[in-house]
């Protein structure tokens, strides 16, 4: 956990709101175009805040799923949570066009810098910020570089249209598409073993339950625990 | 910058106010948000030791350390990723009880909070002394949780939770400030929710 030379995070600005892209029928991808061109790390998130005619401000954390080299336009993929302030927000009101305040990029810990093999492990929701580094590695070419991603059903999949390949798995826990010849189950040790390419890096998002049931799968496929890096959520509206 | 969101009303109304600015009360859940493997560490391995800058540098036990006078705190949580929970209440020992057991020397101006894991985080000695932390180990009467930094995790309720480390293992007196983990990733130094210090420059 060596840190690097402190970069403060840049001001808020305002960003347009250029695309709206349905990935389930609970998460909704917006692309955003800030005034000042963003220069983000895959894996790294941004911030967005309301503000309400009286000055009250809401604002949450949304990891950026578009590569580095975008630096125009930035997507951000946003579950809608019941009673989430925010997130109903966006989901239900914005519109093309709308101005939004947007501040980032933050975050240097869970970052993948394109330079090393990796293993991107993520549930629901959480392959936000390893889409962005899947990306990367497509565009840099690499082969070492692996993604499982655990969700309940195929409509839970975002980015399905782009996942699927040889590099990539998708783990179905409660129902499987047709011709799935693995059962609906829980994540397993079998699902993760053959995506440990060696010396990777682990990078594992989703809940809290999901980051701790993955994390000691992949200690036990012989990752060592400083090779892991963790990016956890637990409900946030 | 748009001064205000198109469409936003906000829920400004019967905001509670022991809310600081920019959070929300995430009532009965308690998000996990760590950026490490959970360390395991059972309570006869436990130790937590005092060092640097001190007279008599410490290590105690676990039973030791519940050997010590107790300790309470009821009040708030606040997380810089916008939660807060209110009216908690935790037990566990005054860190003032820890630091007269070793004695900071004169020179002693800040803390580096270690952990069993390589994260640490910094705070001015001032923040951690006069009864506004502890090292705790219960959360509303039951032992605190591993995810929650279990079995015991420094608590700092006046500063961003990120402060109060989790899976602490000690506290090393320096007389100059040395940022921790998340400090070092340009998170603010201090970290006072009602002064929003969310991130380095706030």
């Amino acid at each position: 956990m060596v840190a690097p030379t402190p970069i403060p995070p840049p001001r808020w600005q305002s960003a347009t709101v250029v695309g709206i892209r349905p990935e389930t029928p609970r998460a909704k991808t917006f692309r955003l175009r800030p005034a000042e061109p963003m220069h983000h790390l895959a894996g790294q998130y941004c911030l967005v805040r309301l503000t309400a005619p009286d000055g009250y401000t809401a604002s949450r954390s949304y990891s950026i799923a578009s590569p580095p080299g975008e630096e125009a336009e930035i997507d951000i993929t946003v579950e809608r949570l019941d009673g989430g302030e925010v997130s109903e927000f966006l989901h239900d009101e914005v519109e093309l066009g709308d101005e939004l305040d947007l501040r980032g990029p933050i975050g240097g810990w869970f970052v993948w810098g394109g330079d090393t093999p990796a293993v991107l492990v993520g549930g629901g929701s959480g392959i936000v910020p390893l889409m962005a580094m899947l990306r990367h590695a497509r565009r840099l070419g690499r082969s070492d570089v692996r993604l499982v991603v655990s969700v309940r059903s195929p409509e839970d999949l975002y980015y399905a249209d782009e996942v699927v390949g040889p590099e990539t798995a998708v783990i179905y826990t409660r129902s499987a598409p047709p011709g799935d010849t693995r059962a609906p189950r829980r994540i397993e040790l079998a699902d993760l073993a053959p995506a440990v390419v060696p010396g990777a890096t682990g990078y594992v998002c989703g809940s809290a339950g999901f980051a701790e049931t993955v994390t000691n799968l992949l200690v036990a496929t012989g990752m060592p625990v400083d090779h892991m890096r963790v990016e956890r959520f637990g409900p946030t509206s | 910058m748009a001064r205000f969101t198109r469409g936003f009303a906000g829920r400004s109304a019967n905001r509670d106010p022991r809310l600081p600015p920019g959070q929300y009360d995430t009532g009965t859940s308690w998000p996990v948000l760590t950026a490490e493997v959970t360390p395991r560490v059972g309570t006869s391995a436990w130790t937590f030791t005092i060092d640097g800058l001190v007279e008599q540098p410490t290590t105690r036990t676990w039973d030791e350390l519940h050997a010590l006078p107790g300790s309470s705190y009821s009040g708030d949580i606040h997380c810089v990723t916008t939660w807060s929970k209110l009216g908690m209440n935790w037990s566990g020992v005054s860190v003032d009880t820890l630091l007269g057991l070793a004695r900071p020397s004169p020179g002693a101006t800040h803390v580096l909070v270690r952990t069993y894991t390589e994260y640490t985080t910094n705070l001015p000695l001032e923040d951690v002394t006069g009864g506004k932390a502890w090292v705790a180990w219960e959360v509303e009467g039951l032992p605190l949780p591993v995810e929650h930094g279990g079995p015991a995790r420094l608590l700092v309720p006046h500063l961003y939770f990120w402060k109060s480390a989790k899976w602490v293992s000690g506290l090393h007196l320096l007389d100059h400030d040395e940022p921790g983990f998340w400090e070092r990733y340009g998170y603010h130094n201090h970290g006072d929710p009602w002064l929003e210090q969310r991130y380095q420059g706030d």
